[in-house]
């Protein structure tokens, strides 16, 4: 069992990480966070597998994983 | 459950003030990891270029100086003349370090200095607004080449690390990129390679990545990231140009 956790604040919704994200279980929200930028989420954690690409690719290092 | 992924302690919690999707980010959290895990935090100063990163100073969790415009490697070079038990490294953008700092990147690699300089290259002027610099590709648009760069006009792009390599004084030179997550784990690799090399006192080294503006390159995030893997690493090919054993 793995799981991410996003800093939804700190993210600026760039995408880049659900662009690398193997299983694509990540989207962009659709409300935005107190900056303006629309976070983003994670809607299937039970199919992370914890490989820390989303965490390899954010420029911003708003996940923190866990495996 | 371990935590396998965290932000490093060698970056502050202060936000990154870069736009959604630039590369900058990744470049600063590789660095942090590299010297963390070199368990060098007390004995580290990094130098702060001009342009996108000038507020670097506030992200690294490690002495911090920041220098006029493309003299960081100066800058550098004396402090770890000075105090060479620290590991020193400058960060700088293409327009700093290929344009105005020119002589000083060049002067100091021929001088061997033993320093590590991380040179961010994204083809373009990002703070200023987007300008063309030395090293922005035949044919791209920026706001001083509307058109697209014109080699007759403009000149062809300055390939820094090949350039730097023809010197005697560098001891371990390399491009890599930020387009994908391989390529970021390889250019930490790289970055350690760097600064083992600084500790060992080999001489100048020298890290190029491969970057991404998309905002000044008018793109989403990820077309810049192809445009990354794509179009700047044809004329910017990755690979060592220089390693001294």
């Amino acid at each position: 069992m793995a799981s991410i956790k996003i800093s939804r604040e700190s993210c600026k919704g760039c995408g880049l990480c659900v662009r690398v994200c193997p299983k694509k279980i990540l989207r962009l929200s659709k409300e935005s966070n107190n900056s303006g930028y629309f976070a983003v989420e994670i809607f299937a954690p039970e199919s992370c597998t914890g490989c820390a690409s989303c965490a390899v690719m954010c420029p911003d290092c708003v996940i923190e994983v866990e495996r | 459950m371990a935590t396998v992924f965290k932000k490093t302690d060698m970056l502050t919690e202060v936000p990154f003030h870069y736009c959604p999707g630039c590369t900058h980010g990744i470049a600063h959290r590789l660095v942090a990891e590299v010297l963390d895990e070199m368990g060098c935090q007390n004995n580290v100063v990094g130098v702060a270029p001009v342009g996108c990163a000038v507020f670097a100073y506030n992200y690294f969790n490690c002495d911090m100086q920041q220098a006029s415009h493309g003299r960081a490697p100066a800058v550098a070079s004396a402090i770890k003349r000075v105090a060479p038990q620290n590991i020193v490294f400058a960060y700088q953008g293409d327009g700093d370090l290929a344009s105005i700092g020119m002589a000083e990147i060049v002067h100091s690699a021929s001088r061997g200095d033993n320093i590590t300089v991380v040179f961010i290259n994204n083809a373009i002027y990002g703070m200023t607004g987007g300008q063309m610099a030395p090293t922005t590709l035949i044919g791209q648009t920026s706001t001083t080449c509307p058109g697209g760069r014109c080699a007759a006009q403009n000149g062809n792009p300055i390939r820094v690390c090949e350039m730097l390599a023809t010197l005697d004084g560098p001891a371990y030179i390399e491009r890599v990129s930020l387009a994908d997550v391989p390529s970021i784990r390889k250019a930490k690799k790289a970055l350690q390679k760097a600064f083992n090399c600084q500790k060992e006192g080999k001489g100048f080294t020298l890290i190029e990545m491969l970057s991404s503006c998309p905002t000044n390159w008018k793109m989403t995030p990820e077309q810049a990231l192809d445009y990354t893997k794509n179009e700047m690493q044809q004329i910017f090919p990755l690979g060592v140009f220089k390693e001294v054993k």
